[in-house]
């Protein structure tokens, strides 16, 4: 190759030396092509040159050969500007070139002529600038001249420039004479110029010809430099990484859509041994391969990869196997990056291929792992083989292959860690067992080894036990997106790791638990059902040891054996699920490994003991919502509910009757676990479940009643229920297990009623089923509060029937209710209070709460802060005022200064149930005006709150005004507070009771001052109006009595009359109710004066 | 999430059946062969005793007869069952018709009922439930061992079964179930890890963990007494050692072709 281009130069060439590091730089293959001519070192070592062998060599347009340009030119134009006499120094050989510069171009200096150009500056007679315009070869024989050239050239300055150099590759030598061209090996021009300076005189310009020649050498310097600088940042490409581009992009090649490519193959399958795939005289040229590349969206691609970079080359030669070398376009740093230029769809598939390998990425250390066990695996296969083909050859030989030491410290090892890493590392091992599964499909792999390599790997994982810990929050940050129940699962996953944290040290039952689970995954039957029982003989109770099965992946074993033929083991496996299944986290898991589903299944079973076991399983894991949703979208509820069928009450069981009855209850104890969630509710409604649940009801055994209570008390919360525990006739039997012996027991059932009692027909069941004794023995019973709640709860909802009341006050219960009022739990308070509060309309226990001083510990509680409490306390005690005894002494105790504060309260219950409160208080209160008025800001808060949204509110608020209305005085200073403006905005309603108390309010502040002429002028008279056409007769009253407030002025009758009052109220009038009588015939009486007035006044 | 069943699981226990039905046919043929021969050399033994009396060439009076005794002796079954029982034997001991003249069914024939009738695949434990039926210790089970035998393993008390399933695991008969015993029938109910130096360490320890459950007198082995107390703990453990009662589904299968069938005619 060199030697080709050297014909074709034509001063004959020497080869200049490399310096070192040039040299080094070349045989990593790092330059193009090697041509010996230069402006020095630099030109030629650096500036990349084609591959054309042929003709003139040709400086390729590249950053790098750019930059070596400019700084040439640059370097030109100094020694013009800054070495004058340097620059005057005519060359050897003029520097000839073909330029593409015009002749117009040229300025005063130049002679013009119709041909050529020449230079006015001259030496010896000889232009210093010659351009021939036929052939367009211009001569320049200075650098003064070169630098007015590339004045002129301008813009074409990189052009002339790379043109000259392309013409004269040895520059230097045409400049300061042959023997200063490039030499290959010693460069000994240096010493020869010396010598000719120290002759002296014979050669005058030897002076200036060695500074010449040291500026260029300085020159040459630069150059490399900065083109070594800018190499060394180049990437270069090596055989090997060529070769794994192309392995990974052939991976993801093919016809789909998805694929980065189509095909992506080597011209030649032949690699030679130092990887490359070119023919080795192109591998001189630092061709690595070619490749012929079909991508999607271009045209087939031929490809050179070179240690350059890649670019593509010409294209294979018609009917030859050869390609064309030459290189057609840019070159890239490597393959990818030119795909990604050349084929749009390349880049698109490749980003979506490169998040994929991104997610996986985020389980860094499971890819670390994977790599590693690679080895350990086959080592087992081989061992394995190793003793198979023993045992083949040698039946009676009983000793196994020796095993590899290092194995077994490892599974030692593995144990200690796994617990702690066990279920942070339970989501990457499932990325890797799906990884496994991609790219080793063909190996099978025995479970066994499996769960042994998950240990291993997770041993090996614990360096990245931080990472891992990462991936977890970021899954579970996503999983929590998915389930609804974040809440629950984020504590559970909180309580997980804390167990993760404490569990350093292992007891001596993990090693047990560990063994036996081991004989439970590697044996048959037999052996499977000796190690169940001896599981069952570990204190399954204990937390160490629930976890402990866990831990060894004891969960998913007995899971798998629920889906074997095999009854024993099914039962075996049942029974500790049944116990370990009372911890939540085993719950989870066992969740999670879908454990609910096949315990589903296994409800269908024809054996007794089995269904009885798994339902009692799936009540443990139905704890938490996630679970309680997978048994009813299982079919659960469905197959749970047919358990229930049973024959519960006969004198003489069978055998078999009294297994149907554990069923049963077994049932029962899983549909009490599932009703928590609303829609198994339904489901177990729809299921038909409630007639045998009420069938089972009537059991006498306490076991079945408890679950069977448990479930109908969680489902009262449905309207449905509570309806169907009514007509099927439950109340009797709920109230007959209020005298059970079981605490439990009364408790449901106190619940069940407490739930129930919101039905006034079931109220009334529970009476003349004789239930109200038994609750108020319950009520007596303090030492069990969940008891008390419920039992208070029931008496409190029983209560709000008179009836009930009435009979209370026989039985005596509010003196017990009130001995309850201190030191008992919130839970028990508010059903006590609310109890009061109903009992307390009746007159005679408001006498018995005052004498068994029950006033002051009411009035205590209204300092609380439970909202629930307050609104039972407020109710209690407005009760409580009705009575004028009770009054003074709730008076006493500043009682109405802390209702009056429980108005501050944002929530509106209690402010509705103190102000209904504070309408008694302020009736029955000795100087009620002035204790008002004592509250200092207390009016205005009052009247504020007619701003309410809360209905409740407003019409408690508008009762109580009328109460303070009562007052003058303070009817003044709720008129000052705008009261009247507010009713008015208030009158459209629609609700009978805010329209009842409005209308006496209004009636109230009627009575001050220019009000009357204020609400008419706001609008209330003709809304007012309109509420006589309301059903309630309360309504009719209060409004009756404020129309007859209102009918004192007359701008207000007439907007009576205009909307048709006079009818309404005439119809109004044969009421029975005097006070609506008196107040309506007063309203028209006013009317029919303002008329005779109107006439008299007319006809005068 | 469902698990699969694991594959281990899976494999093992086809394995373990042991016998497929192909070898099933390989063995009736070569019995089929020998009970040729044996049947020529017991010609002779026709007129023994009632009980070993050829069903087949039973008078009908005798024949009754039989029935009756046996229906007395077991309870379990009455007399219709018995004689669907007796059906059944005859139909047994006649499928070989060149052992017509035997006194009952031999050891393979009877485990081949054991196999493919109630699914007891462990050939030890065949064996030995072979010898339990066989009372009298001649090698075959005859009729009345038959109704005998079946009336424990399909309806015996679960006291009937613990002493049925004792006799059956205490392979020597000496009244106890010693450690040597239980390893012998344990041996082959662990998968051998390769990697394991002792591939009967586990079988050991699992022999430990049975004895550890089961002696209750600490004498290293079980006794009659220690047995019944443990299964009655854990009734899981009846069959502590290998199956050897039928279970439910095939015990009603048999019952209901054996009853149902003969009730037809």
């Amino acid at each position: 190759m060199a030697s080709g281009l050297h014909g074709n130069r034509t001063p004959p060439r020497a080869f200049i030396p490399r310096s070192s590091c040039v040299q080094r730089l070349a045989e990593r293959g790092l330059f193009r092509l090697q041509l010996p001519i230069t402006m020095g070192v630099a030109l030629t070592r650096a500036a990349q040159w084609t591959a054309a062998g042929i003709g003139v060599g040709k400086l390729e347009f590249t950053p790098l050969n750019i930059s070596l340009l400019n700084s040439i030119i640059k370097f030109v134009e100094y020694v013009s500007s800054k070495h004058p006499q340097e620059a005057a120094l005519v060359f050897r050989e003029p520097l000839e070139w073909k330029s593409n510069l015009e002749i117009s171009g040229f300025g005063a200096d130049y002679q013009i002529s119709k041909r050529t150009v020449v230079s006015k500056e001259t030496v010896d007679g000889n232009p210093l600038l010659i351009l021939d315009d036929s052939t367009s070869i211009i001569k320049v024989s200075t650098f003064s001249q070169l630098a007015k050239l590339l004045e002129i050239a301008q813009k074409e300055k990189l052009k002339e420039t790379q043109a000259c150099l392309e013409a004269n590759r040895d520059p230097i030598a045409k400049i300061l004479g042959p023997s200063f061209a490039t030499v290959e090996g010693e460069d000994k021009s240096m010493l020869r110029l010396l010598e000719k300076v120290k002759k002296g005189d014979e050669e005058p310009e030897a002076e200036a010809q060695m500074k010449l020649f040291l500026l260029l050498q300085q020159l040459d310097m630069q150059l490399l430099n900065t083109s070594l600088q800018k190499i060394s940042q180049e990437v270069r490409l090596n055989p090997q990484a060529i070769k794994n581009d192309v392995q990974l992009l052939q991976s993801f090649s093919g016809e789909g859509d998805l694929t980065v490519l189509r095909s992506i193959n080597y011209t030649s399958e032949y690699e030679f041994s130092n990887g490359c795939r070119a023919p080795p005289w192109r591998q001189v040229y630092g061709d690595i391969c070619y490749l012929i590349i079909n991508t999607h969206d271009t045209e087939t691609l031929y490809v050179t990869c070179n240690t350059a970079g890649v670019y593509l080359n010409g294209g294979p030669i018609k009917d030859s196997e050869d390609i064309i070398y030459d290189r057609n376009g840019d070159i890239y740093k490597d393959l990818i990056t030119f795909l990604k230029e050349k084929s749009p769809t390349f880049a698109e598939n490749l980003t979506l291929v490169q998040q994929n390998f991104v997610l996986q990425k985020k389980s860094t250390p499971t890819r670390k792992t994977q790599k590693a066990e690679v080895p350990t695996n086959e080592e087992l296969d081989q061992t394995e083989k190793f003793s198979e083909y023993q045992d083949k050859n040698k039946f009676e030989r009983k000793k196994p292959p020796p095993k590899p030491k290092t194995r077994d410290i490892k599974k030692e090892e593995t144990s200690f860690v796994h617990k702690a890493l066990e279920s942070s590392h339970r989501l990457s091992i499932k990325d890797e067992k799906a990884q496994l599964k991609v790219q080793d499909t063909k190996k099978i792999i025995k479970e066994k080894e499996n769960v042994e390599m998950a240990a291993a790997r997770k041993y090996k994982c614990k360096a990245a036990q931080e990472k891992a810990h990462l991936i977890q929050r970021v899954v579970s940050d996503g999983s929590e997106e998915l389930s609804e129940s974040s809440t629950e699962s984020e504590e559970d996953k909180q309580d997980m790791n804390r167990q993760q944290e404490s569990g350093t040290d292992l007891p001596s039952e993990y090693w047990q638990i560990q063994k036996v689970v081991k004989y439970l995954k590697g044996g048959n039957q037999t052996a499977t059902v000796i190690a169940l029982c001896s599981m069952r003989d570990f204190n399954l109770t204990n937390e160490t040891c629930q976890l402990a099965i866990r831990d060894v992946g004891g969960l998913e074993v007995l899971i798998n054996l629920l889906d074997t033929e095999e009854t024993k083991c099914k039962v075996g496996s049942l029974r500790i699920l049944k116990e370990i299944s009372k911890n939540p986290q085993i719950r989870r898991s066992l969740a999670e490994l879908g454990g609910l589903q096949i315990m589903v299944k296994i409800l269908d079973s024809s054996n007794k003991d089995l269904k009885c076991l798994a339902a009692e399983t799936i009540a443990n894991i139905a704890k938490f919502r996630r679970a309680r949703q997978t048994v009813r979208l299982h079919g659960g509820i469905q197959r749970l509910v047919g358990l229930l069928d049973c024959v519960p009450t006969s004198a003489h069981l069978t055998a078999e009757q009294e297994k149907d009855i554990e069923v049963a209850r077994c049932g029962a104890l899983a549909l009490w676990s599932c009703s928590k969630s609303k829609k198994n509710k339904d489901a177990i409604r729809k299921a038909g479940g409630i007639p045998l649940l009420a069938c089972l009801l009537k059991s006498p055994y306490e076991n079945m009643l408890i679950p069977v209570v448990g479930t109908l008390q969680e489902c009262a919360s449905e309207p449905s229920y509570r309806l169907a525990i009514r007509t099927e006739n439950m109340v009797k039997n709920l109230v007959r297990n209020l005298s059970s012996e079981s605490e439990e027991l009364q408790m449901h059932c106190a619940r069940a009623i407490f739930k129930c009692a919101e039905d006034e027909e079931t109220r009334n069941l529970v009476r003349t089923h004789f239930g109200l004794g038994p609750l108020v023995k319950l009520v007596s019973k303090s030492d069990n509060k969940q008891l008390l709640a419920a039992a208070t709860g029931a008496v409190w909802k029983c209560a709000i029937s008179m009836e009930n009341v009435e009979r209370f006050k026989h039985l005596k219960v509010a003196e017990t209710l009130i001995s309850l009022l201190i030191g008992q739990p919130e839970e028990v308070l508010i059903n006590v209070v609310g109890a009061l509060g109903q009992l307390a309309r009746d007159p005679v226990i408001r006498g018995a709460i005052r004498r068994s001083s029950g006033i002051g510990p009411l009035v205590n509680l209204l300092t609380g802060t439970n909202n629930a409490l307050l609104v039972n306390v407020t109710k209690a005690v407005g009760e409580c005022a009705v009575d004028p005894e009770n009054m003074s002494i709730i008076e006493s105790l500043d009682g109405v200064r802390l209702l009056w504060s429980l108005l501050k309260k944002p929530n509106p219950d209690i402010q509705a149930s103190a102000a209904w409160a504070l309408c008694p208080c302020i009736e029955n209160a000795k100087e009620a005006g002035e204790m008002v008025r004592s509250f200092v800001g207390g009016l205005e808060l009052i009247v504020n709150l007619l701003k309410s949204d809360d209905i409740e509110v407003l019409a408690s608020v508008c009762a109580a005004l009328a109460k303070i209305a009562m007052d003058e005085e303070n009817l003044a200073v709720i008129t000052d507070h705008g009261v009247v403006q507010m009713l008015s905005s208030l009158t459209y309603t629609r609700d009978d009771m805010l329209r009842q108390n409005l209308a006496d309010a209004v009636a109230c502040c009627c009575k001050w001052g220019n009000n009357r002429v204020a609400f008419g002028e706001t609008g209330a008279v003709a809304p007012l109006v309109h509420y006589l056409k309301s059903k309630s007769p309360r309504v009719h009253r209060a409004t009756a009595q404020a129309l007859y407030q209102l009918s004192f002025d007359p701008n207000n009758c007439i907007t009576m009359h205009e909307n048709g009052v006079v009818k309404l109220l005439l119809n109004l009038m044969d009421s029975t109710d005097e006070a609506l009588q008196e107040a309506a015939a007063g309203c028209i009486a006013n009317i029919r004066r303002l008329a005779l007035a109107n006439e008299k006044a007319r006809y005068k | 999430m469902r698990t699969q069943p694991l594959p281990w699981r899976v494999s093992y226990w086809t394995a373990s059946l042991g016998v497929t039905k192909e070898t099933v046919a390989l063995v009736t043929e070569e019995q089929r062969r020998e009970g040729g021969g044996v049947g020529d050399q017991s010609g002779g033994r026709t007129g023994a005793t009632m009980s070993r009396i050829r069903p087949l060439d039973m008078s009908r009076k005798q024949y009754q007869q039989l029935a009756d005794t046996l229906c007395k002796l077991t309870k379990r079954f009455n007399r219709h069952e018995v004689q669907c029982l007796m059906k059944v034997f005859s139909t047994l001991v006649a499928t070989f018709p060149e052992q017509r003249i035997a006194v009952g069914l031999d050891r393979n024939k009877f485990r081949n009922v054991l196999h493919t009738t109630f699914g007891l695949t462990d050939d030890m434990i065949t064996d030995r439930v072979f010898r339990v039926f066989d009372r009298d210790n001649d090698s075959f089970v005859n009729m009345r061992e038959w109704i005998e035998g079946l009336s424990i393993i399909l309806r015996g008390t679960l006291d009937e079964k613990i002493k049925f399933c004792f006799e059956v695991f205490d392979l020597n008969g000496d009244g106890f179930i010693s450690r040597e015993e239980m390893f012998h029938m344990l041996k082959s109910s662990l998968i051998k890890q390769p990697t394991e130096e002792d591939p009967d360490e586990g079988v050991k320890d699992l022999v430990e963990i049975a004895l550890k459950k089961m002696d209750y007198d600490h004498d290293n082995k079980v006794s009659y007494a220690d047995f019944e107390k443990a299964v009655k703990v854990d009734n899981l453990l009846l069959e502590a050692f290998g199956s050897c009662l039928p279970d439910s589904k095939s015990a009603l299968a048999f019952e209901e072709q054996a009853f149902k069938k003969n009730k037809d005619d």
